[in-house]
């Protein structure tokens, strides 16, 4: 006969808490919350007697203080009377632009590169290898470095390019390299319809016009080809679309910029400078070029590593179901190889965002320069400057890497 | 077999074999299949001449008109022109030649010059037995080249005879070893980083050696404690070194310098440049940042949600800011964050940060390793009854470090390419913060290509390298058959 023997019943003994595992990971985390909470207190505490000691606070209210610099590329108004606050946003703003302009470019280098290298022709892939390692294996600092120096040393003084002078303007005389600036043609409206004040800065709004007027064609193509498909899944024939599309790409973005009055005003040589156009400084010319052929050879092995993964017998099925090749690239291939191509392609962007803080090197005035900068050199708050910078560069950093996640999400394969 | 003889021919003797035609066999049909292919193929191999053409034509002269000995640039112009006619142009290395040492050692003092020179022949030695333990042949050669480069660089250095004699004996027992009995030389690999710290910064030799001591009061910690369990052991073996650090060591090596004095010259951080400079911080934060990025990744997949939560604030905050805002805080704000009156050293300011910078990505780099893992090793693991550390330890990080092998490498490329950025906290990089002082000099003014291609290549060459050998590690590892 068996006996049932009761399991000694005991009270909660305080070993329990390191040997018993109910209890021990929670022991684990109140300990190391206590230390982290210490600390931290230690360094707000060292923080706080640190600046009692200097006679500083911690208070932003320097921002709202005349900043009393210039800044010379700006997108929004500003000068030296402006506030500090107001610096920081066009720093901001500068950081944005060679970003955004820099992920374009280099997403254009890095496409054509990775499909280069890809290619059976042996003497352009070799090329292309080298251009990848050189790129990568070098520091982006250099190449800002050498694209600055290309810039201001190798390039010519505006002076050269007046009559019989020795240098010539690139592109039908639209653009002009020189040793301070390249002078690039300036887009403008006849016919614009003005700015919009939304309070901290004006928005063009024939810019708004334009996007707003693309992608409502964008949205009016996304309509015809599904009415396409729901047509072929009814009949079978599928309607001739092609010329319907480019029609809605193209024609609203051409009538709106005739309807503007868009004309380009060209830079020509005034006196020692050129004016007409807009000159945009070396500096920002040698940031941009340099992180964009940097970043791109890293998308140009993304693209090549997206492409490679996916599997021949993909290409080859899509043969086999009749689909013609520019079919299997935009519903098989493309589709499959984006999955793996976004996400890394995503933190790329990101580090070309956080390398545009390289800019110290040129003397383009981004976030860095002029909050992390002169601003805080102006101003003696450095604990409040380089917090600050940090913060808004990692909201900027989280905001990019929050799209990653959404777009993560919505491509994920489906498990069951 | 009448048939045979109505056959008008039979031929009876095998053909003898021919040639295949010109146009399918040796370079021609290399170049058909390869560069003319079909018309696109054929405008991109146009356009792929024309670019090689273009470069050769532009640079080749200037590469050809190389000047190496002289004085000044005026002097290298002078030169090219006397020899090559008016409006020649050539590359001057003779600013190489002339700052060589600045390149290298940075404001090192002179007659110091052979203690990095040997820190980085002894690093190779110390890390052959972790990075070259497969192969012999490797290991021979990747040493008997750096044994070789020291006992030509030595005399050069201006070390006396009799040292550069005791040397080669030295090196020679290493050489040895490595031969016979790798695994001894970790012996080497231990003491190194304290050996490397006393070499290059000099001073009292009690300093490193009680602060490596540390590591050995952990362990016996560990060892004294074990029977108490796991976790108790684990937080003695972490508490006793950091208690030793804090407050044990310092009146031990006050009570040994002023008993036993065993230093050597000092050298100050500022004086750090150059390659010297980069390889010190790259190979430190490289050496660190590993298992501080592993026990990130271990700790943001944890159960524990304060430590993952932790975990979790930390990398992101990492990987969402520039590394130079970090050199900032380095340079201007841990004057605010730490006790009034402490002042560490710069270097070592900006080692913490780059390591913290590389930790926080191979914790992502390791973490994705850890999730590519299958499920079923973990649940093999804890069948097999292994506690987490064990489990670890013996299956999980193996496998999974395997995976991460060309995400960690990329971080570590990265790392040493970002070493350069130290120039904006003020301390002399190769490639910014030599190269403007050189040219600062009256004679080198107005060089740029020749310094920036100079340490470009040095640059392509470490990180080339690393890339490569994480190639041989992955295959090296690769333990499925495909």
């Amino acid at each position: 006969m068996a006996i049932a023997t009761e399991p000694p019943k005991q009270g909660f003994r305080l070993s329990q808490l390191l040997y018993d595992t109910r209890y021990r990971s929670m022991t684990i985390q109140v300990v190391v919350m206590m230390m982290f909470m210490a600390f931290a207190a230690w360094l707000v505490d060292n923080t706080i007697t640190n600046l009692a000691a200097r006679g500083k606070d911690f208070n932003f209210g320097f921002l709202s203080v005349r900043s009393g610099y210039d800044i010379g590329q700006r997108l929004i108004a500003y000068d030296s009377d402006s506030t500090h606050a107001r610096a920081m946003l066009v720093g901001l703003l500068n950081t944005l632009l060679v970003s955004f302009l820099g992920c374009l470019l280099a997403v254009a280098v890095g496409v054509t590169v990775g499909i280069l290298r890809l290619s059976k022709n042996w003497l352009v892939a070799r090329l292309m290898t080298i251009y990848v390692e050189v790129f990568r294996n070098v520091p982006v600092l250099l190449w800002i470095l050498i694209f600055l120096a290309v810039l201001t040393e190798a390039a010519p003084l505006p002076n050269a390019f007046k009559e019989g002078g020795s240098a010539s303007m690139l592109l039908f005389d639209s653009i002009a390299v020189t040793n301070r600036y390249t002078a690039v043609p300036d887009p403008l409206f006849s016919r614009s319809l003005g700015n919009i004040d939304i309070g901290i800065f004006l928005i063009s709004s024939d810019l708004m016009a334009l996007i707003a007027v693309v992608v409502a064609g964008w949205y009016a193509r996304r309509l015809v080809l599904r009415r396409a498909t729901a047509v072929q899944n009814a009949t079978g024939e599928r309607p001739v679309t092609w010329w319907k599309s480019v029609a809605l790409l193209t024609l609203p973005a051409v009538l709106t910029l005739w309807a503007l009055g868009f004309h380009l005003g060209y830079p020509s040589l005034q006196g020692f400078n050129f004016t007409g156009g807009i000159n945009v400084s070396n500096a920002f010319m040698a940031l941009w070029l340099a992180l964009s052929l940097y970043t791109g050879a890293f998308i140009a092995e993304i693209v090549r590593a997206g492409v490679m993964a996916i599997s021949n017998g993909q290409t080859e099925a899509a043969y086999a179901l009749g689909l013609r090749p520019g079919r299997t690239m935009n519903l098989v291939i493309l589709p499959q190889a984006l999955r793996v191509i976004i996400p890394p392609l995503i933190s790329q962007f990101l580090n070309l965002t956080k390398n545009s803080s390289l800019a110290i090197a040129t003397g383009y005035l981004d976030l860095r320069g002029t909050l992390g900068g002169i601003t805080l050199n102006q101003t003696g708050r450095e604990l409040e400057s380089v917090l600050l910078m940090m913060l808004i560069y990692l909201v900027l950093s989280l905001m990019i890497s929050g799209v990653m996640n959404i777009y993560n999400a919505s491509v994920k394969l489906k498990e069951r | 077999m009448a048939e045979h003889h109505t056959a008008a021919f039979v031929r009876t003797e095998i053909l003898p074999e021919q040639a295949p035609p010109v146009s399918e066999a040796g370079i021609i049909r290399w170049m058909r299949e390869n560069l003319f292919s079909g018309p696109l193929n054929t405008v991109l191999t146009f356009v792929g001449l024309f670019i090689i053409y273009f470069v050769l034509k532009e640079y080749s002269p200037w590469l050809r008109h190389s000047v190496w000995n002289a004085g000044s640039v005026g002097e290298c112009r002078d030169i090219v022109t006397a020899k090559y006619g008016e409006g020649a142009t050539g590359a001057c290395w003779a600013i190489i030649r002339d700052r060589w040492n600045m390149f290298m050692f940075g404001f090192y003092p002179r007659e110091l010059y052979w203690r990095p020179t040997l820190a980085l022949g002894l690093l190779i030695f110390a890390a052959a037995p972790v990075l070259f333990s497969e192969s012999r042949l490797i290991r021979m050669w990747v040493l008997g080249v750096v044994s070789v480069f020291l006992m030509v660089a030595f005399p050069g250095l201006d070390v006396p005879n009799g040292d550069t004699a005791l040397l080669a004996v030295v090196l020679v027992g290493m050489l040895a070893l490595a031969w016979m009995r790798p695994w001894s030389l970790l012996w080497l690999t231990a003491v190194y980083p304290g050996l490397a710290v006393w070499m290059l910064w000099g001073g009292s030799a009690w300093g490193p050696t009680l602060a490596m001591a540390g590591f050995v009061i952990g362990w016996l910690a560990w060892l004294a404690t074990r029977s108490f369990g796991t976790i108790l052991s684990v937080g003695a073996a972490v508490l006793a070194p950091v208690l030793w650090w804090l407050f044990g060591m310092a009146p031990v090596q006050a009570l040994l310098d002023a008993s036993l004095p065993a230093a050597i010259e000092g050298v100050r951080s500022e004086k750090f440049g150059g390659f010297v400079l980069a390889v010190t911080i790259g190979v430190a934060g490289i050496v660190l940042s590993l298992p501080m990025g592993v026990v990130l990744a271990l700790a943001r997949r944890s159960d524990m949600f304060l430590i993952k939560g932790l975990a979790v604030g930390f990398i992101e905050f990492i990987r969402g800011v520039p590394l130079i805002s970090l050199l900032f805080v380095a340079s201007l704000l841990l004057n605010y964050f730490l006790p009034p009156g402490t002042n560490f050293d710069i270097i070592l300011r900006v080692i913490i940060m780059v390591t913290m910078f590389a930790a926080a990505y191979i914790a992502e780099v390791v973490r994705g390793g850890l999730a590519a893992l299958p499920r079923g090793q973990y649940e093999a693991a804890d069948s097999l009854g292994l506690d987490y550390w064990k489990a670890q330890r013996l299956i999980i990080l193996p496998q999974a470090l395997k995976i991460s092998i060309p995400g960690i490498v990329s971080t570590f490329i990265g790392l040493f390419k970002d070493t350069t950025l130290v120039v904006f906290v003020g301390l002399l990089d190769p490639l910014k913060g030599i190269t403007d002082s050189v040219r600062a000099s009256f004679e080198w003014k107005g060089a740029y290509w020749e310094p920036y291609i100079f340490v470009g290549c040095i640059f392509f060459i470490f990180n080339f390298s690393m890339s490569r050998y994480s190639m041989y590690l992955e295959r090296r590892l690769q333990r499925d058959h495909e």
